[in-house]
């Protein structure tokens, strides 16, 4: 009979043994490790650097909130062109070869960039408001090209935008009606009224899904800033870091090492890559039992030595 | 069945056409259960020796329903003294055995915090000095958790501790480990400041090139705490339930080089077997 077939009776016949108290050793062991985390939030709190809301963002930084909302509105921001979930786009589909499970949901979650993130906020703040009414008018009687063009030459000048009390001005040009409907939208922005709308339109009061106005303040340049400073973009090993002084996901630091190295670092579908290559490590590890050499190398490095000491225990006494 | 309802007035009562229909409906059924017979089964004594409830069983041979063969599958896998052992090998004499139940140890303290946690709800803990300490808690313990479960996993894996059948028990720690990163992960995403912020933005890419984001929404707040707050850890913590019982019915794996042959099986040695665990003291 193998080994693995037998009863604890034949497997352990010989054994020496120990009085061991599992119950006392799981009392010490809540009460070690209370006083660890305990002893630790008492000394080192908790990290908890404040969120970012379009608020904030638009006003501490009015220009990149303003080149974002032109972007959203022209449909040219990284949402806008992302891609299932959010669109038909194909910007940020990853594929190996015809393997493309990024489209098998199609836009499930479908974001239209200009309608949601501008066009839709403005119109519900326009109706006492007749000089943003026009500019909408004039803007939605426009052609797409005349659009395309006014949000070009603006976006172009936004590079070389000025900022006086928090608003954003450019030189003159032909812009059409977006200077206006971006003024409007800064300061709807800047108010804190877009949080708000974004979150609860159309028409819903509660709401704990926040994946428009994070995919807006995504779009920026602003958050992307601030989160350089903690450490955190993925290509600073960002997903395994927390803010602050504190340890993070350190338990992630496979999976943010792919995104560090060639030839991951540099692939268009390097996200795809990784999550496969994990999964199927995680799978290897799960089958380590049955993979030569990975469940051989135990016995080929004796560190098992240092575990079972024969100082501790005297070893199984063979049969007469 | 969207506009209003119709209600009946009575005296002091007012109570709307479908409430009434159901409190009915719930009289009418428990007449129903109070007139109706009831399907007969066969009737046996008890006998003298056994009661119910002993492991020994008492329903009649060829009668062995579900219940009792659970219970008797469950008596042969688990008897107390393997479930609960007051001795163990000798040679698990080693600091290299106390991280597992350090992990769960650890847990224990999650748990509890988290439990203070959402019993005050997510934002408590921004705005309060005690809501701050105890996620501070809840923080450092699943810091905790990971560390021993790491060394746990690097433990077993230099013991090779899934040999003479213990590769289910390896799989299962394995998968614990698996998800609770996940449970770590939702958790990240549920802190409700720029960390949560970024790792949201940043691990949708992952999730949406495999095709489940638009069903595992790593933006969407009310998801991400709901997974972590119930489902991931009820995953969690059963996975555990099962991997500890799975170490109760194996006992933990001999040492590399004094391990049991083939003669250990022979019907002689069999007999010539000692105690429940045939093991002599040290």
């Amino acid at each position: 009979m193998k080994a693995s077939k037998m009863d604890q009776r034949r497997y352990f016949r010989g054994v020496p043994t120990i009085s061991y108290d599992l119950i006392k050793e799981f009392v010490v062991a809540i009460v070690v490790m209370g006083l660890i985390g305990l002893g630790l939030a008492a000394v080192f709190s908790s990290p908890d650097e404040p969120s970012v809301n379009i608020k904030s963002w638009s006003n501490a930084d009015p220009v990149d909130f303003v080149t974002t909302a032109s972007a959203e509105l022209a449909g040219t921001s990284n949402s806008a062109v992302y891609g299932p979930p959010y669109s038909n786009g194909s910007a940020a589909v990853q594929a190996i070869g015809p393997f493309v499970p990024q489209q098998w949901a199609g836009d499930a979650m479908h974001l239209d960039t200009a309608q949601t993130f501008v066009l839709g906020p403005l119109s519900s703040m326009s109706g006492n408001d007749t000089a943003l009414a026009t500019a909408l008018s004039k803007y939605k009687a426009a052609t797409s090209d005349q659009q395309q063009t006014w949000i070009t030459n603006y976006s172009n000048a936004l590079a070389n935008a000025t900022v006086a009390n928090g608003a954003v001005t450019v030189a003159s040009g032909d812009y059409g009606p977006v200077p206006d409907l971006m003024a409007a939208e800064l300061k709807l922005a800047q108010n804190g009224s877009l949080d708000g709308i974004l979150l609860t339109s159309p028409g819903r009061f509660y709401q704990t899904n926040y994946s428009a106005p994070l995919l807006f303040m995504g779009d920026g340049g602003y958050l992307a800033s601030l989160v350089q400073q903690q450490h955190l973009l993925g290509s600073q090993w960002g997903m395994m870091n927390e803010t602050g002084q504190y340890p993070g996901q350190t338990w992630l630091w496979l999976y943010t090492l792919w995104y560090q190295i060639p030839p991951f670092n540099s692939a268009s579908n390097v996200d795809l890559l990784v999550v496969l290559l994990m999964g199927f490590l995680t799978f290897l590890l799960a089958i380590v039992p049955f993979i030569p050499i990975l469940r051989d190398i135990p016995r080929w490095i004796p560190i098992h030595r240092l575990i079972w000491r024969r100082s501790n225990y005297t070893p199984q006494e063979r049969r007469a | 069945m969207d506009t209003p309802a119709t209600y009946v007035h009575w005296m002091f009562i007012d109570i709307s056409v479908p409430n009434l229909l159901l409190i009915l409906l719930m009289l009418v059924v428990f007449a129903m259960a109070l007139l109706l017979p009831f399907p007969r089964h066969k009737a046996t004594p008890l006998s003298a020796e056994s009661e119910p409830g002993d492991s020994e069983g008492n329903a009649v041979a060829g009668e062995r329903n579900w219940t009792a063969r659970l219970r008797d599958a469950i008596s042969a896998r688990w008897p107390w003294n393997q479930l609960l052992p007051d001795r163990q090998p000798a040679y698990v004499h080693s600091w290299v055995y106390v991280f597992g139940i350090g992990a769960i140890a650890a847990l224990v303290w999650i748990v509890a915090s988290g439990v203070v946690l959402v019993f005050f709800g997510p934002t408590w803990w921004h705005i309060s000095s005690a809501g701050r300490f105890v996620n501070s808690i809840h923080y450092w313990s699943v810091q905790a958790f990971f560390f021993c479960m790491v060394l746990h996993l690097w433990g077993q894996y230099w013991m090779a501790a899934w040999r003479h059948g213990r590769a289910i028990v390896w799989f299962f720690g394995v998968l614990i480990f698996a998800l609770a990163i996940g449970e770590a992960f939702t958790g990240y995403l549920s802190q409700q400041n720029l960390d949560a912020q970024w790792i949201a933005l940043n691990g949708k890419d992952a999730i949406n090139s495999i095709g489940v984001g638009s069903f595992f929404n790593i933006l969407d707040y009310g998801q991400m705490f709901g997974l972590h707050v119930m489902l991931l850890p009820l995953g969690v913590v059963s996975l555990i339930g099962i991997h500890i019982a799975l170490v109760r019915m194996k006992g933990v794996v001999r040492p590399i080089g004094d391990e049991p042959d083939e003669s250990d099986a022979s019907p002689a040695s069999t007999a010539s077997s000692g105690s429940t665990t045939g093991a002599t003291t040290r």
